[in-house]
Parts: structure tokens; sequence; C-alpha cells
């Protein structure tokens, strides 16, 4: 492996995530460990967003929608099964089969930008509203009520694979959400670096010139759109776990909002950016709820309106200029992913 | 090489509306071929070219290639066929550096060491190896169309359209391009569209003629220049 910046890159990710990984139990208390666990689970949830929207250039506002069909699906499952296992797969493979589905009439009905963020924003409405008509007795899955808006309380946590009495304690909860985002971070690193990931960062950058060198456009959209949904339903999964509760709330509009401002504070095109955006936004959330000084969603807000007019390409794309100047060194190294600055030029 | 047409287009028609870009042309290309393609702005030979690449779905009429009817085949299916194309407006990957543009031309279809190969030997015939880390988008435009070209020959293709491949070029620019073009020919059958007479009488030999979507004449180069036809054209659209 040669020791390039990209290589660097990944060895400090996993160095720095083993590092938290086994590091912060041992210097926090479990109270600050648990509010941990959920901004990590928004860090992977952030990072799906941050594949299909940074890297594979499709604006999803229904990033919620995959979210939620994780929740509810392990949540589903577990009442009926018991043993987890099966559960956690299914909150990945359903939210995954679900995008494949959305992907297959999205893309291959060739829809324009502007008419995929409007159909994604209204799947996103139609499950929410769905969700929250479902609080009659009727409506159950097997031994699961779906309980539409009143939601389904003290959902059963992830066992030891096969052993369904050994459930896992919240510090382990810890290990597995910082264990998961370590491990999908340097996943999609070495994703983008395969030829599968170049082809989908040159798509986002000329999709008619990748057509025309013979890449199934439609073919690699699908499947980049499939595994964002399985990560955003993995974090479902998760936070359903942290939660021990779920509602409709997971398919909310300021559900999709959020994954929006954290890709876009944190940078879009990066990975890390988004990982870094979701906790610190998500850490500010929680002591604003602490100090009640001012409304959450007011200041987050504010935050995205600061962010689009003054650091409109995010934290992380930001600083890395700073240091590049700062070095006096060359401007944007290789095949790091620039954002689309404009729209795609229009054809001749 | 045989005689028998690697290309062919029967009645081939594309409407937009009212406007016929294209009207029934039957077109036929030899292996081994570098034909010109002229015409007046908006004569069709660009919807000519993106009906043949898969880019437009022809409203009426058939295009085969080697007895493989393509007509409505998609754009990568075509292109996998070993057909390549230099658009008019340049499609490259303007974020990407000029080496990941030919890259990701070479490595489909081939191991990821012989694209490396086969990526360095294209940027040092294109004499692009000094920007090879430079993102697209900050090159000049001659460079960038050459990297366009670069991209295109870096799929080995059998059969190559290019679309202006000398427009905006300087004198020098155009006359490598020129050369390179009969180069690339000795490999591949090429059809060349281009507006510049100088450049064309570079490379010419067999020249069709475009005029309002339809094939005017088709003769060699020497005759296509005195056709009086073909001067009203011309003169016609100088007048307007
Ligand atoms: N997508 C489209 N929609 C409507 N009309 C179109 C479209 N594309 C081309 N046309 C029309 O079809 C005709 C042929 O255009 P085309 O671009 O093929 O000409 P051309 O021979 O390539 O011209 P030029 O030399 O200027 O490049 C023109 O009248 C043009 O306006
Ligand atoms: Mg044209």
């Amino acid at each position: 492996m040669r020791l390039d910046a990209d290589n660097i890159g990944l060895i400090v990710a996993a160095v720095g995530g083993l590092a938290l990984l086994f590091g912060l139990p041992l210097v926090v208390e479990l109270f600050t460990l648990l509010q941990f666990t959920v901004y990590i689970v928004m860090a992977i949830l952030a990072l799906s967003l941050a594949l299909i929207w940074g890297f594979g250039g499709i604006l999803c506002f229904g990033q919620a929608v995959f979210f939620g069909l994780g929740a509810y699906a392990y949540t589903i499952a577990v009442f009926n099964i018991g043993e987890s296992t099966v559960p956690v797969l299914l909150s990945i493979v359903v939210p995954a089969a679900f995008a494949a589905a959305l992907g297959y009439f999205m893309f291959y009905g060739r829809l324009s930008d502007v008419y995929m963020g409007v159909v994604t924003l209204v799947v996103t409405l139609i499950f929410f509203s769905f969700m929250n008509h479902t609080a009659g007795e009727e409506y159950r899955i097997g031994a699961s009520r779906l309980g539409g808006f009143n939601g389904i309380p003290a959902i059963p946590p992830i066992n030891m694979p096969g052993d369904p009495g050994r459930v896992l304690w919240p510090e382990e909860m810890y290990y597995v959400a910082m264990g998961s985002l370590t491990a999908i971070y340097i996943g999609l690193r070495l994703l983008l670096r395969s030829h599968f990931g170049r082809v989908i960062v040159a798509i986002r950058e000329n999709e008619t010139r990748a057509e025309l060198l013979g890449y199934d456009v439609r073919l690699h959209k699908l499947l980049i759109f499939s595994i964002g949904g399985a990560i955003a339903g993995l974090a479902g999964c998760l936070f359903a776990n942290w939660n021990a509760f779920v509602d409709p709330t997971v398919f909310g509009l300021g559900q999709t909002a959020q994954i929006i401002i954290w890709v876009i504070v944190g940078g879009l095109g990066t990975l890390i950016g988004p990982v870094i955006g979701a906790m610190l936004l998500q850490y500010i959330t929680t002591w604003l709820g602490t100090v009640e000084v001012a409304n959450s969603s007011l200041v987050m807000g504010a935050i995205l309106v600061v962010f689009v007019l003054l650091v409109p390409r995010g934290l992380v794309p930001t600083l890395q200029l700073l240091w590049q100047k700062l070095r006096g060194g060359r401007s944007d190294p290789g095949i790091v992913a620039t954002p689309r600055e404009a729209v795609e030029s229009g054809d001749d | 090489m045989t005689d028998a047409p690697v290309l062919q287009t029967y009645d081939l028609t594309m409407r937009f509306g009212g406007v016929v870009a294209v009207d029934h042309v039957d077109f036929a290309l030899k292996e081994g071929e570098l034909r010109c393609l002229i015409g007046p702005n908006g004569a069709g030979k660009s919807t000519f070219f993106k009906c043949l690449t898969g880019q437009l779905r022809p409203t009426e009429g058939r295009i085969t290639v080697r007895d493989h009817d393509i007509t409505g085949a998609q754009s990568h299916e075509i292109a996998r066929l070993g057909i390549g194309i230099k658009t008019q407006v340049p499609n490259v990957f303007d974020g990407l550096t000029a080496r990941e543009n030919i890259w990701l031309a070479a490595r489909r279809g081939r191991s990821a060491r012989a694209a490396d190969a086969l990526t360095d030997e294209t940027l040092e015939r294109l004499l692009l190896t000094s920007v090879a880390a430079t993102p697209v988008g900050q090159l000049a435009h001659g460079q960038r169309q050459w990297v366009e070209l670069g991209v295109v020959l870096a799929r080995e293709p059998w059969l190559i359209l290019l679309d202006e491949p000398a427009a905006g070029m300087t004198h020098e620019e155009v006359e490598r391009t020129a050369a390179l073009i009969k180069e690339i020919n000795r490999t591949a059958t090429l059809i060349v569209v281009e507006h510049d007479m100088q450049f064309i009488k570079m490379i010419a030999d067999v020249v069709t003629v475009f005029h309002q979507g339809a094939i005017l004449v088709e003769d060699n180069v020497a005759n296509v220049m005195r056709n009086p036809k073909v001067r009203d054209v011309y003169l016609g659209k100088q007048a307007a």
C-alpha cells in the first residue's frame, strides 16, 4: 500500500475510530456515553446522504424514509421473532429494497433532478401521514401493533447473536454503534476508491460522458442509492434500540431536513464532513435543550442560513482549502470530489 | 477489408416537433474509411451523430452496425460495441483530473493493470502528461478538447465519430489534430464533422454534404469543392 494522502487518511480514520471506540468508555460517564451513542447513530445516517448526494449527485429529500423503515422493520420483526439477528438484517434489507424500487422508478424513468427531489419529498410525507393513521387495533403485523401517532414503546434491544436471553447493555450498544460507524466509514472510503466508486463520481460529473463510455448510468445510480438506503436503515435500527421507542416522527420533515443540514454544514462531497456536522449539530441541539435559552429548530435554521451564505462549501472543504493556502500548495488534489458547482450546462 | 458497410442508416429521420433535423437519410460507411461530414449550421450533423450513438431515439428509420440493428439502443450499449464519440459541446468530467478522465475510459472492459498502462500511453500520445494531475475544468480550451479525444481513444473503439474536433484551436493545434486523425485512421474507421475547409482538405477523402437534414452531395473532396450546389448552400448561409 502506497503512503499517499488517501491511504494516510484511511489509517487516521481507522486509528481515530478505534481510539474513540475503546477510549471513550474509559474517560466518560455512562450518561455521556449514551448521549454519544445517539450522535454516532446520526453520523451514520449523515454518511448515507453524504454518499448518495455528495458523491452520487442524487439530491434526496427522503433519506428519513429509509431511516424510518429501518427503525420500524427492526421493531416489528423483533416483536414477532424475539431473537434480534434477523430483525437487524431486515432493518438493512427492507430499506435497501425500497430504495431499489424507488430508484428504479426514478432512474429508469429518467426523472430530472428537480422531480427527483419532489418525488422523494412526497414519499416522505406519505410515509409520515400513513404511519400516523395506524393507531387502530386493526393495524398490526403479526404480534406487533403499528401504534400510529402513539408509536411503539418498549422495543426489545439487540441480543448476542443466537442468544435471545443475553441482551446488550447500553454500554455495549455504544460499541456496536461506534464499531458500525468506523466500519461503514472505512468501507465507503474503499468503495469510492474502487472502479465502481470512481464511476459513481464520474457520473456525478457528467452523465452523458459516462454513458458514452459504455457505463450503465441508471444501474450505477440504482446501486449507490440502494447502498445509501441500507446504511440509513441500519441507522434507524440503532436509533430504535437506543430510544427503545419509535413513532412516525422518524419519517418527519424535521428529520429529513436535519440530515440535509448536517451534510451541508459538514461539507458536501466529503464523508468526514457530514459525520462531524451530524455530531456537532446534535450536540448543540441537546445542549440547547438543557439550557433552554432558544428554540433548537430556530437555531438549526439560523446555522443553515449562515452556512449557505458564508461557508457554502461546508466546514471540512473550507478547512481543507485554508490548509492548502497556508502551505502555499496547489489547488484541489486529483480525485477529491469537488461538488458540482453549478447545474450541468445544457447540451448542444 | 471487405466492402460491406460497417455502418448503415435506412431512411433515418429525426423530428423535433415541426423541425425535421434529419430527413430520410440513407448513409453507408465502409470499414477503414475516413469520411468527412460538412454542411451549414443547423444542417443536422450533430443530430445525426446523436442518433447514431443512442443519445436520441430516431423518429423513423433504422441504423445497423455490422449487421446489428442498433436503432433505439441505449448509449452505453452502443458504446460497448466499440463506437466512440467526441461531441460538439465537450463532454468531459470537469471536476476530475485529466488522468482520471482517461483512466475511466481505459478501465471499462480492462483489468486495472492494463488500464493504468493504457492511460499513461494515451496521456503521452496526446502530450497531456504534464497536465495529467490538473482538473480538466481548469485546462485551456485546446487541451480540454484533447482530453476528450484521449477519453475517446482510450476505449480503443473501431468506429470513431468526431464532431468539430478542431473548433476553437490555434493553427498549430489544428495541424496536430489533423495528423492525429490520420494516424487514428490506420486502425479505426472515422466520421469527422468540421466547418474548417482547410482542415477538411488536410484529411479528407470522401465528403458527405448535409443540407436541411438530407444528404446533398457525396463525392471526393475535389469534386465537392467544385460542386455548384455545395457553393450555393454555403453562400446562401453567408448571405443570410
Ligand atoms: N433537442 C432539440 N430540440 C429541438 N430542435 C433541435 C434539437 N436539437 C437540434 N435541433 C434543431 O435541429 C436542427 C439541426 O441541428 P444540429 O445541431 O444537428 O445541426 P448541425 O448541423 O450540427 O449544426 P452546427 O454546424 O451549427 O453544429 C437545427 O435546426 C436545430 O435547431
Ligand atoms: Mg453540430
